[in-house]
Order: C-alpha cells, then sequence, then structure tokens
C-alpha cells in the first residue's frame, strides 16, 4: 500500500524508500521500551552512549514491538503486535508532527495577539493520530472531523501557511479566509475537513463511505470525532447505517479524556468508546504511539476494504491544551496529569527516542530539524499576517452555486440584481 | 359583534395567538373558549406587576472571560436603553448585575422559590461557558443542578420529559446554534404536546440559550435562530436586552406554563450592566417596551439590537432632529401586536430590524402585521434593516450586521419618503 505520505511535498527527498511494510525486517528486535524513564534522561543517556557514531541510512529498519490492541467482535490474532519502521519513516513522522506542534504553537500566540478571531482549538498531544491515520491509508481514501482540524489539514499535504492564513483570515487561506479555524478543507486530497456542529460528521463520513463503495471503488472513509461528541445521538444512526449496509467506515473516536471541561467519566455509560458500536466491531489503540496508530488503522481499512462493514475504532490521546485557546485547560484536571502524560507518553518524544536509539539521529541532528522547520513555520506567520483580507463582495460569495457566467448568487438571484427572489438570473 | 368573535378577540389580543380562524370556526364549543379566555385574562389581570422604576448605571464593557466569544472584540454594541420600569414594588433595592450575572440571580431564586426546579445542560454543573450558572450546584446539589452529556437533541427531549411530568425544568443550549440538532425536539414535541394531547399534557420547560453575534463567532457561534422557533405555534419566544430584563423575563419563562425558549444576548453577558432589583419579579411575557418615545417614526427591534436602534435614534435626533420611538418587543411570540400598531399609528413610520437574515425573519412578519392593522396611517413604506441573506460570516461579521449606519440610514429615508 502507498503510503499517503510518500506523496507529502514537505518530505519529498527522502520519500522514495518509505513504503511500510514492503521493507525487509532487519536490526535489532525489541527496541519498544519507551515509556517508563523520563525522556529527558534517556535522550541524554543514548546521546553519551555514542558520541560520535556516525549516523545510521535512513533506509535501514528496526522492528518495535506495539503498545496492546484492543479488540470488539474482531479477532485480535489478526493485529500485529510488532512492527517495522525505516529511519526515514520515523523521520517523516517526527518532522510532520514537529511542524504540527510548532504550528499549533504559533497558531495559540496568533490568537493571543488578536490575529486569530473566532474560536481556535489546538492538537497538542494528539499528533500521532492525525499522522499514524495518514501513514496508513492514501488520499484517495475519504477523511472528515470536527472542529480540531488543524493538524489533519497538513497530514491532508496542505501547507502551513494555507493553515495559518486561513486562521487569520486572509483569502490565501485554505477555505478563502471564509470558514476560519474550525473550518479547513482539502478537496483534492478528498479531506472534508473540520464541521462545527459537534457529531455532524458521522452521517457525512457514512455517506462518504457509501459513495466509496457504490462507485466499486476499495476507499474506505475515516469520521473522526471526540469522546464527547461519542455520546451524540447521529454518531449511532450513522453506526446502524453503516453496519446494516457493511459500509467502508472508521468511526475514530479520538479518545482524548475530555469533551470541554467534561471528563468522559462524567459523560459516557461506558468509557470503553471501541465496545460502544455494540454489533459493530471495534479497536482500541494506543493514540499516543504513531506506530500503533499507523498499524492499527491500516488494519482496520483492510477489514473495511473487504467489505465487512465499519469498525468503530478508539484512539487513546491526550489534548495538553485548554479546549480551545480562551480555556486554561486547568479547572477540570491537575496539573500533574497534564505534566505526566507530556513526560511519559509524548508521541513526539517516542519518536525522537526511536530515532536515537536506532542510530538515525542524534539530538544534535535533530535540533537542526527543529530549527528549519520553525523556520519554516514561522515564514508562514508573516504570510498569514501579512496577506490580503477577502474582499468585502465575498460575503456573497458561495451562498449558493454561482451563475454560469460565475457571479454570486443570493436567495436565488443574482446579487447584481439585488438578490431579490423572482428577478431573473 | 357576536359573544364569540369578541371572545376570540379578547383571547386573540390577550396573548397574540396568531393566524386565529375565523369566529365561525370557533362556533361549537364557544363556552369553553370563552371560559378560557377569561381564565386567561384574570391570569394576566394578576401577574400585571405595578411598575417601579429603576436606576440604570453606566454601561461598561468587561473583557475578558471563559468563552472566546466574551474577549474583546470589534463588535460595539451602543448601550443605552432610556428609563427603566420594571417589577413589582416589593424588590427590596438593587444591585448591580451584568447580564450574566442576572441570569444566574433568576435562576438562584426559581430554584429557591420551587422545590422542583432543576437545571441542567452541557458543563453547567460547572458554571456553563458563559457563568450563567456559577455556583448553583454547590448550593443546590448535583440533584437539581447537574452537566449532561453532548447530546443536545437528548437535553431537549429530556427536558420536556420532565416538565410533562410536572417538573420545573430548566435546560441550558451552550449556544442558540447547537438548538437546531434539538429542533426536531422543540418543534415536534414540546411546541404540540400540549394540543396532540387535547390539553393532558404540557411541556412548560424553559430552554436557555445564547444567541447573536459577538464580534468573531463565526458561523455557529453567532446565529439568532428565534424566527424558526417563532414560525412553531405552541412554543414562546423571549430575548431581553439587559440584565433587568433578563431576570424579570426568566423568571416570567419559568413560571410560565408553556415551552418558552429564552434567547440570551451573548454579546450583552459582560457589556449591559444595569442596577437590578434583588428580589424576586417577573416581568410579563407578550409585552413590549417602549425604550424611548418619539413621534415621528417607530423603530421595533429586541435583543443587543435595541441598543443599536436607540444608538440610531440618538444620531437621527441629534443630526435631523428626527423624533423616534424604540420598542423592545422583549417577547418575540407571542409579540405584542397592539403596542406596535398603536405606536406606527402615532408616528406613521416603521423600521424594524434584528441581526437574523432578512428573508423569514420575524421583521417580516412585523411588517406584514403593521401593513394590515395600520395601513391607512402609514406614511412611508415599512423599512427592514436585518442581517443578509447569507450564513453567519467570520471574515464578514462587520458588513453582515444591522449596524448603527444602516439603521440611521433606514430611519433618514423613511422620514423623508
Ligand atoms: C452540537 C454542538 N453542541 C455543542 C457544541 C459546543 N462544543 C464544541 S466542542 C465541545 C466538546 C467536544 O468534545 P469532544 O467531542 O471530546 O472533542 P474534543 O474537543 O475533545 O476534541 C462542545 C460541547 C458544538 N460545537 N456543537
Ligand atoms: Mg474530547
Amino acid at each position: 500500500m502507498l503510503s499517503a505520505f510518500a506523496r507529502h511535498a514537505a518530505t519529498g527527498a527522502r520519500q522514495a524508500a518509505a513504503t511500510p511494510r514492503a521493507m525487509s525486517v532487519a536490526g535489532t528486535p525489541g527496541l519498544m521500551s519507551v515509556t517508563g524513564m523520563r525522556f529527558k534522561s534517556r535522550m541524554a543517556a543514548a546521546e553519551e552512549a555514542k558520541p560520535d557514531t556516525p549516523l545510521r541510512p535512513l533506509e535501514e529498519t528496526e522492528t518495535y514491538d506495539l503498545p496492546a490492541f484492543k479488540t470488539h467482535r474482531m479477532d485480535l490474532g489478526g493485529l500485529p503486535t510488532s512492527t517495522t519502521a525505516s529511519g526515514a519513516q520515523l523521520q517523516e513522522y517526527f518532522e510532520s508532527m514537529y511542524r504540527m506542534r510548532r504550528m499549533e504553537t504559533k497558531a495559540d500566540e496568533l490568537y493571543m495577539t488578536g490575529h486569530v478571531r473566532g474560536f481556535c482549538h489546538l492538537y497538542n498531544g494528539q499528533e500521532a493520530v492525525a499522522v499514524g491515520v495518514e501513514a496508513a491509508v492514501s488520499y484517495e481514501d475519504y477523511l472528515i472531523t470536527a472542529y480540531r482540524n488543524h493538524c489533519q489539514q497538513l497530514a491532508r499535504g496542505d501547507t502551513v501557511e494555507a493553515v495559518l492564513s486561513e486562521l487569520t483570515g486572509r483569502v490565501t487561506g485554505c477555505s478563502g479566509g471564509k470558514g476560519g479555524s474550525m473550518h479547513l478543507y482539502k478537496p483534492e486530497n478528498r479531506y472534508f475537513g473540520g464541521n462545527g456542529i459537534v457529531g455532524a460528521q458521522g452521517p457525512l463520513g457514512t455517506g462518504l463511505a457509501f459513495a466509496a463503495k457504490y462507485q466499486g471503488t476499495k476507499n474506505v472513509a475515516i469520521s473522526m470525532f471526540g469522546d464527547g461528541a461519542a455520546n451524540q445521538g447521529q454518531i449511532f444512526e450513522a453506526l446502524n447505517m453503516a453496519q446494516l449496509w457493511r459500509l467502508p467506515i472508521m468511526f475514530m473516536c479520538e479518545n482524548n479524556r475530555y469533551g470541554m471541561g467534561t471528563s468522559t467519566a462524567r459523560a459516557a455509560a461506558s468509557g470503553d468508546f471501541y465496545t460502544r458500536g455494540d454489533y459493530a466491531a471495534g479497536l482500541y489503540i494506543d493514540g499516543m504511539n504513531v506506530l500503533a496508530v499507523r498499524e492499527g488503522i491500516a488494519y482496520a481499512a483492510e477489514r473495511c476494504r473487504s467489505g465487512e462493514g465499519p469498525v468503530y475504532v478508539e484512539v487513546d490521546t491526550y489534548r495538553y491544551k485548554g479546549h480551545s485557546i480562551s480555556d486554561q485547560g486547568t479547572g477540570y484536571r491537575t496539573t500533574d496529569e497534564v505534566q505526566s502524560m507530556k513526560a511519559s507518553r509524548d508521541p513526539i518524544d517516542q519518536v525522537k527516542t526511536m530515532l536515537v536509539d536506532g542510530g538515525w539521529a542524534t539530538l544534535q541532528s535533530l535540533k537542526g530539524v527543529e530549527r528549519s522547520l520553525r523556520k519554516e513555520v514561522d515564514a508562514a506567520v508573516k504570510f498569514a499576517t501579512e496577506a490580503p483580507q477577502p474582499p468585502p463582495e465575498h460575503l456573497w460569495k458561495d451562498v449558493l452555486s454561482p451563475s454560469a457566467s460565475g457571479e454570486s448568487v443570493v436567495r436565488g438571484t443574482l446579487v447584481t440584481k439585488g438578490g431579490k427572489v423572482g428577478t431573473p438570473l | 359583534m357576536t359573544l364569540v368573535s369578541a371572545v376570540c378577540a379578547a383571547a386573540s389580543r390577550a396573548v397574540c395567538l396568531r393566524g386565529l380562524p375565523p369566529p365561525w370556526l370557533l362556533a361549537t364549543g364557544s363556552a369553553s373558549v370563552a371560559a378560557w379566555g377569561r381564565r386567561r385574562a384574570a391570569q394576566q389581570a394578576v401577574t400585571a406587576p405595578s411598575p417601579v422604576s429603576v436606576p440604570e448605571q453606566p454601561a461598561s464593557k468587561t473583557p475578558g472571560g471563559v468563552a472566546d466569544v466574551s474577549t474583546p472584540s470589534s463588535v460595539t454594541i451602543p448601550l443605552s436603553t432610556g428609563p427603566l420600569t420594571v417589577g413589582s414594588a416589593d424588590t427590596g433595592g438593587t444591585r448591580s448585575m451584568n447580564l450574566f450575572t442576572a441570569v444566574n440571580d433568576a435562576l438562584r431564586i426559581a430554584l429557591e422559590a420551587d422545590e422542583s426546579t432543576v437545571v441542567f445542560g452541557e458543563d453547567v454543573a460547572f458554571g456553563g461557558v458563559f457563568r450563567c450558572t456559577q455556583d448553583l450546584r454547590d448550593e443546590f446539589g448535583p440533584d437539581r443542578v447537574f452537566n449532561t452529556p453532548l447530546c443536545e437533541q437528548g437535553i431537549a427531549g429530556f427536558a420536556i420529559g420532565l416538565a410533562a411530568s410536572g417538573v420545573t425544568a430548566v435546560a441550558e443550549i451552550q449556544f442558540a446554534d447547537y438548538s437546531l440538532p434539538a429542533y426536531d425536539q422543540l418543534a415536534n414535541e414540546a411546541a404540540k404536546f400540549r394540543f396532540r394531547s387535547g390539553g393532558a399534557y404540557a411541556a412548560g420547560l424553559t430552554l436557555r440559550m445564547p444567541c447573536g453575534a459577538v464580534g468573531h463567532g463565526g458561523l455557529y457561534h453567532s446565529q439568532s435562530p428565534e424566527a424558526l422557533y417563532c414560525a412553531t405555534p405552541g412554543l414562546k419566544v423571549v430575548m431581553p436586552r439587559d440584565p433587568v430584563r433578563a431576570k424579570g423575563l426568566l423568571l416570567a419563562s419559568i413560571r410560565d406554563a408553556n415551552p418558552v425558549i429564552f434567547m440570551e444576548p451573548k454579546a450583552l453577558y459582560r457589556a449591559s450592566v444595569t442596577m437590578t432589583p434583588v428580589g424576586d419579579y417577573e416581568i410579563p411575557l407578550g409585552v413590549a417596551e417602549v425604550v424611548r418615545h418619539g413621534t415621528d417614526v417607530t423603530l421595533v427591534g429586541w435583543g443587543a439590537q435595541v441598543h443599536v436602534l436607540c444608538a440610531a435614534a440618538e444620531r437621527a435626533t441629534a443630526e435631523d432632529g428626527i423624533s423616534v420611538e424604540v420598542l423592545d418587543l422583549q417577547t418575540l411570540c407571542p409579540w405584542d401586536i397592539d403596542a406596535v400598531v398603536a405606536s406606527v399609528k402615532r408616528t406613521g413610520r416603521l423600521v424594524v430590524s434584528h441581526e437574523a437574515p432578512l428573508s423569514g425573519g420575524l421583521g417580516g412578519e412585523v411588517a406584514a402585521t403593521v401593513a394590515a392593522d395600520a395601513f391607512l396611517s402609514l406614511e412611508a413604506p415599512v423599512k427592514r434593516v436585518c442581517g443578509w441573506d447569507t450564513p453567519f460570516p467570520l471574515a464578514h461579521e462587520k458588513y453582515y450586521l444591522p449596524n448603527v449606519e444602516r439603521c440611521l440610514e433606514a430611519i433618514k429615508e423613511t422620514v423623508a419618503f
């Protein structure tokens, strides 16, 4: 299967060898216990151990144990317990996630300085989900999510500039500046983007999946939603349709433990989200581990493609920041909880450890990568604050389909004719 | 006039039952209709308060807060409401409140006065996104003030069932935009329960929801869907313009036997501050308030738009010496036809204004009613100054809103007609 990332322009140069699972298994198994020791001390130890060793070629691979999956109405035995990754793949995951983290940090700043208006929901902590998904499916497959959608936009092949300038309401943004933070889309890569109504993307994704099946393709749809959204009736309605018609869709619950200020324990009768599809298959994935996400989603996608119907996927993840920028994220959880999550399960640190332990990178070399990514994001920030705003007449644009000559239509009539119903086009 | 038609006319005025069928259709069962009309009139007489005047504090705008929408924004709501009169005499003094603390105060009073009252919604136990339910869980316990999961249709339906069992249910929908997933329950269950059961059951719930523009809320945190609810017979719809009204109207809504959609202009939660009676008082539903007296033109609005109209009125007076009357409908369904028609009969001109889009908005209903009931008094065509027929925009909010400039222009055009 061709990785979606293989076509990711930003890392194209190193991509040639990066096709997961096609690679021969080499290297030492069992390198995978990245949790436990605090990241910084682990990294320091790693650095000390090999001060001057030349870096290992990126196309070489390593095998990693995977954190345990859990299944519901699905054979657990079919899922891998370990996987192989090349240095190139890990490097790519690291870059993608670091770029995301950095972009979100800058989005936060842009909001605080009044450049971003409206609402702004950050993805920090959840990067492995967006990146792992794209490592498992292709841009032929449909993706739709909620308002926490900046990083999926990057993962679906857009630029930091297009994202940040949408946030700042510029005409260069991926929705022409009209959607803002919650409404990013990438039609050429089948990203159906951000929804403001919690849960609405469940049925929408089901429609996408039906189209994939009806058109005789082997494509799948992924509908991402939160643990809070999992309690919306729409999700259950959609799931029933999908199971009834055996549609190729993953209902993907990003369980980041909270829906705004409400913890799952307070809102969900069952916190085992992967079992909540009842009659539908379910899969639990450690969503902080990019390889686990990649393997779990690849497996579930294969199952969908083979016509067995939907899979309710729970990715166990964590939101570092508040719900949106005005939420400090502290009123309903302890700082300890957030800190220990960052220290023990951070998705970026996990990949960094793999890269350094595997000999493909050093702390020093990674710092260089980080520096260049920061530069890329800084340039995008500049772009996003200098690009022009959409002109006033764009208020009328895209309310209805344009006239044959491309003019804006409101209330079924041309704006140039006063937008009065009954005035012929 | 026959007895039946007289009763129908009275009833139609008393409750503003719109689109009442002709009297001959109601000829059978006239006795019960007549009795109902009398009951209704008696009820109204009892709840009508003796007015007491409340001093107004200079409005202040406090930025910052829990919700993004209450952070400083470019939206400027001119806050001037003219003289305030409200409430029953026994209100025990006044205190400075903003709109969210006034709502909080009303909820506290409702919880205290009626043991069956329960308050719930998304994050409500923590005070809610706009702090309207702050501290209530601590004061009244988790059985009476509680969080619901994220499920608007469930919240509304649950509230309807609760209310039908006799409990005083006060639910919150986090933003009016999210009441649309619950619209089915409201339109098909709440609004029709009494009618379809021949009066056996009713769903007298109160559903609070923040509504309206706030400067940068974008598509799903800014809408004013009042027209949808006004177009649904069986519901009442209320929108206050300041803390005094918010408290009195909310208490009246909670105690009303009918389902009430109570829409709170979120831009005013902090921005609008008034000296507000601390006691228990109600402002009757279905009654408009003349916020500013004038003789040349009548402006009709509700919620935050009343402040925009008042600012436009002030400028029209200052710039062109136009004498402007401003009416706040307060209750949008049933709306106070008598008050509006009486005012237009005096001024001969009407401008009606709301944030919601022009087409299908409540302004059209007001205009058509005035055209029918005050036709011979009109000196100029009725003007509507509303949001445009577009989704609520993020980047273009300032172009979308019926701001002071647009209202002022309409006033001048109407007067010059
Ligand atoms: C229908 C609807 N109700 C309420 C909201 C307000 N709201 C936005 S996000 C959110 C919490 C969602 O939590 P979750 O689904 O867990 O997603 P997360 O924010 O954690 O990614 C709420 C209540 C909304 N946008 N839409
Ligand atoms: Mg969540």
